[in-house]
């Protein structure tokens, strides 16, 4: 463990553990059972032998995920200071096992949380885990462009008073599409009826590093957020961090992320969770200065193409969309009649170029630390070429409207209940034992214990037809659907 | 002492030119742009490691990248060259006087610069006032542009570095765009011969044809690029390259020339049954 005055943030205490253990040069007698790659030739010459020496196991000089002590834990403070919370912790299973780690460090068996609707359905699966209770506030719709919005403050307010013994709100900060709820008047609000303010922040790593950016939960005194740092962050997919506030028990939050998270925590992982919370300390300023520069540059070219539109900073309406988030870029496409999705379908096929998702309406460009200002020319003329070669009469889009779910069960209950599988056309008027999503973005249609109507089985009907990917139900192919036999 | 330039034709294949001194050497936005001075082939330009022309033996892909098209089409009045940093190209399209304009994207200025100080034999033509050179990605440029050409030369650097937009739908899909009805596009279209440039090849070949009614395929050998076998692509919504040609059109203009004859135009569109058998590959799909 390294004296306070020699952690800063200049170091990377994973990374400088890996290399003093690679040049220690230890005889493995323990697992992994590739040792070093000598037992799978064929993994090195895929992954590399760098990446086969450093996949090893916690060990002393290495320290334990599951009780760090010594590297681990200073990796995770300069983690907390980076990120300016109080405590931070390495996660390896996903944000998704962040997000279910604080609704389950805050919300125990029949309570109560308040979240909007469009959460992803990791939160949502955090509830089946914990039996909480959800109070949902419908997100704003904006119709035109198909997507769900923010809260309006005022109706998680009163959701507030009308729920006094709930024990926390979820927020996203900001959604997929980059639009983010008033967190500042949320948290107080919430700390105001005694309530923990949860963030999901799996769109969010870049706040915490940008002065031109909405604002981070942290930096308005929320409890926790789930931050995806391999989003847009630059560290490897799985790996995600934890942040809490001064008011919560780490300890507790311990032993709840210790309860579903691996023993063997990988040390690829953690240490490009440590490489990349080094760079962005060091330089996240200037790279997502560059990030937001990249992204308007598109937007205005885009935009200048006519026929789709790329969204920006002139959503901002004070309420249902406090702030946006300037690195999403989210196009709209159905001015030229096509659904989203058929356009992210086209890109990848025709243009070899994969977007980060395709829904009814829009096409999303995940803007990261990564992206080439020549990749963003290539983008843009492949929205050219595909407007004069692909474009329709834009009358025969479905028009999203937000369907207003009528809960009729916890999602635990309905999740354990006695099911019986009916064909989808029959299901409606019956309660959903199981998710229905487009995927990505990843937010349910369906949730277990929400009522099946017309409604809902038209849009999944059209949106398979689009040729969205829909996931949840255990049936495939998604002829059939899990309902609660009464 | 000696000096030796060489390039990885492949992980496991070496070309080596000896040299007698570097003359020029920046690192570039886009990318390292060198030219030495050799023996054998005098001045040479190297971009990030890779021998785009020399002196001695440009003329072949110069002259084949330009009179294949003129050739079909002598009624070409406006010309856009896209790359070409080095020049050649437009020095072969000024020996036509019917040629009226010639726009020359090129992406990086230090390449123009360099080559106008030290290989006029190329870039001395490039303050012709026929020809007006713009520093841009010529995927930008292009998909602002409507019916505007009547042949577009893409004369890029190959699909591994700044010029890999220049490979893919979209460019061809825009360039298609800013050409009028009658119009060519040629391009550089790389070697057939080893695995990873092939497959850059016949994906090229994939995405002209999703553009242009007819596309065609022809060579030519040049001595210092990889496997010294070189393809162009040439695509249009109007011309065959050879069926309905007047040659003697062409022949009746006396243009000098020391690769490209009438005979050898016809000859160039004949491919080894390795390289038809690749192409048809990505028609059949």
């Amino acid at each position: 463990m390294l004296g306070l005055e020699y952690l800063n943030q200049e170091r990377a205490p994973i990374l400088e553990a890996l290399k003093k253990m690679k040049a220690a040069r230890l005889v493995p007698f323990d697992v992994p059972g590739h040792k070093r790659g000598r037992g799978n030739k064929e993994l090195v010459e895929f992954l590399g032998q760098d990446c086969l020496d450093v996949d090893v196991n916690s060990m002393k000089m290495l320290d334990n995920l599951c009780h760090p002590v010594s590297v681990i834990r200073d990796a995770e403070k300069l983690a907390a200071e980076a990120f300016g919370a109080t405590n931070s912790f390495l996660m390896v299973g996903g944000t998704t096992s962040s997000v279910q780690a604080m609704v389950l460090s805050t919300v125990k068996p029949g309570e109560k949380i308040i979240l909007p609707r469009n959460v992803h359905r990791s939160a949502i699966n955090a509830l089946i885990l914990s039996g909480a209770t959800p109070i949902y506030i419908n997100p704003q719709v904006d119709e035109r462009l198909g997507i769900s919005l923010g809260m309006k403050t005022a109706e998680v307010i009163d959701a507030m008073k009308k729920n006094p013994d709930a024990k926390a709100v979820l927020v996203n900060n900001p959604t997929y599409y980059g639009i983010c709820s008033d967190i500042e008047t949320l948290t107080k609000a919430a700390h105001a009826h005694g309530m923990k303010l949860l963030a999901d922040e799996a769109h969010g790593t870049q706040l915490y590093f940008s002065s031109k950016l909405p604002k981070s939960a942290m930096s308005v005194g929320a409890d926790m957020a789930a931050v995806s740092v391999h989003k847009s962050g630059g560290s490897l997919t799985q790996s995600s961090i934890l942040l809490t506030g001064e008011n919560i028990n780490t300890g507790y939050v311990h032993q709840i992320i210790n309860l579903t998270q691996s023993t063997s925590a990988s040390y690829l992982l953690m240490s490009s969770l440590d490489i990349s919370r080094r760079n962005l300390a060091l330089h996240g300023e200037e790279i997502f200065d560059g990030v937001i520069e990249l992204t308007e540059y598109a937007r205005n070219e885009i935009n200048s193409l006519g026929g789709y539109y790329a969204y920006g900073a002139e959503m901002i309406n004070g309420d249902s969309v406090f702030d946006f988030d300037t690195t999403k870029l989210s196009i709209c496409t159905l001015a030229i009649g096509l659904a989203g999705i058929e356009v992210y379908d086209i890109l990848r096929d025709e243009y070899d170029i994969q977007m980060e998702l395709g829904d009814i309406a829009n096409i999303l460009a995940y803007i990261s630390i990564g992206d080439r200002k020549k990749d963003i020319e290539r983008l843009v003329s492949a929205l050219a070429d595909i407007k004069r070669n692909y474009r329709k009469d834009p009358s025969k889009l479905l028009k999203l409207e937000y369907i207003d779910p009528i809960v009729d069960a916890t999602p635990k209950e309905a999740f354990y209940a006695n099911k019986k599988s009916l064909p989808l056309e029959e299901t409606v008027g019956e309660t959903a034992a199981e998710f229905v999503m487009c995927y990505p973005p990843g937010i349910p249609v369906l949730a277990p214990g929400e009522r099946v109507t017309k409604e809902i089985l038209d849009y999944i009907r059209y949106a398979k037809r689009k040729g969205c990917q829909i996931t949840g139900p255990e049936d495939m192919s998604i002829e059939h659907l899990q309902v609660i036999r009464d | 002492m000696e000096l030796w330039f060489t390039e990885q034709h492949t992980p496991n294949v070496k070309f080596s030119i000896k040299v007698d001194k570097q003359l020029f050497s920046e690192v570039s936005e886009f990318q390292r742009v060198d030219i030495f001075d050799s023996a054998e082939f005098g001045r040479i330009l190297v971009l990030d490691g890779r021998v785009q022309i020399t002196e001695k033996d440009e003329f072949i892909y110069h002259e084949m990248i330009t009179h294949v098209p003129m050739c079909v089409n002598p009624a070409i009045k406006k010309v856009l060259i896209v790359g070409g940093g080095d020049g050649g190209t437009a020095r072969e399209l000024l020996k036509y006087d019917t040629i009226e304009k010639i726009d020359l994207i090129e992406i990086d200025a230090v390449v123009v610069e360099a080559c106008k100080k030290f290989i006029p034999q190329t870039a001395g033509c490039l303050d012709n006032p026929r020809v007006n050179v713009f520093f841009e990605d010529g995927l930008k440029f292009i998909r602002r542009v409507e019916d505007e050409y009547d042949l577009i030369i893409v004369d890029s650097t190959d699909p591994f570095g700044p010029g890999e937009g220049l490979f893919t739908k979209e460019f061809y899909g825009n360039c298609s765009h800013a050409l009028h009805a009658d119009g060519i596009l040629v391009n550089q279209h790389e070697n057939p011969y080893y695995q990873r440039d092939a497959v850059a090849m016949q994906r090229a070949h994939k995405r002209i044809i999703s553009s242009f009614l007819i596309s065609r395929v022809y060579q030519c050998h040049i001595p210092t690029y990889p496997s010294g076998h070189w393809l162009f692509g040439f695509a249009s919504k109007k011309f065959h390259p050879v069926e309905g040609v007047d040659f003697r059109r062409w022949k009746n203009l006396n243009l000098q020339t020391k690769y490209y004859n009438t005979k050898l135009h016809r000859g160039a569109f004949y491919l080894p049954t390795y390289v038809e058998k690749l192409l048809l590959e990505v028609e059949d799909k």
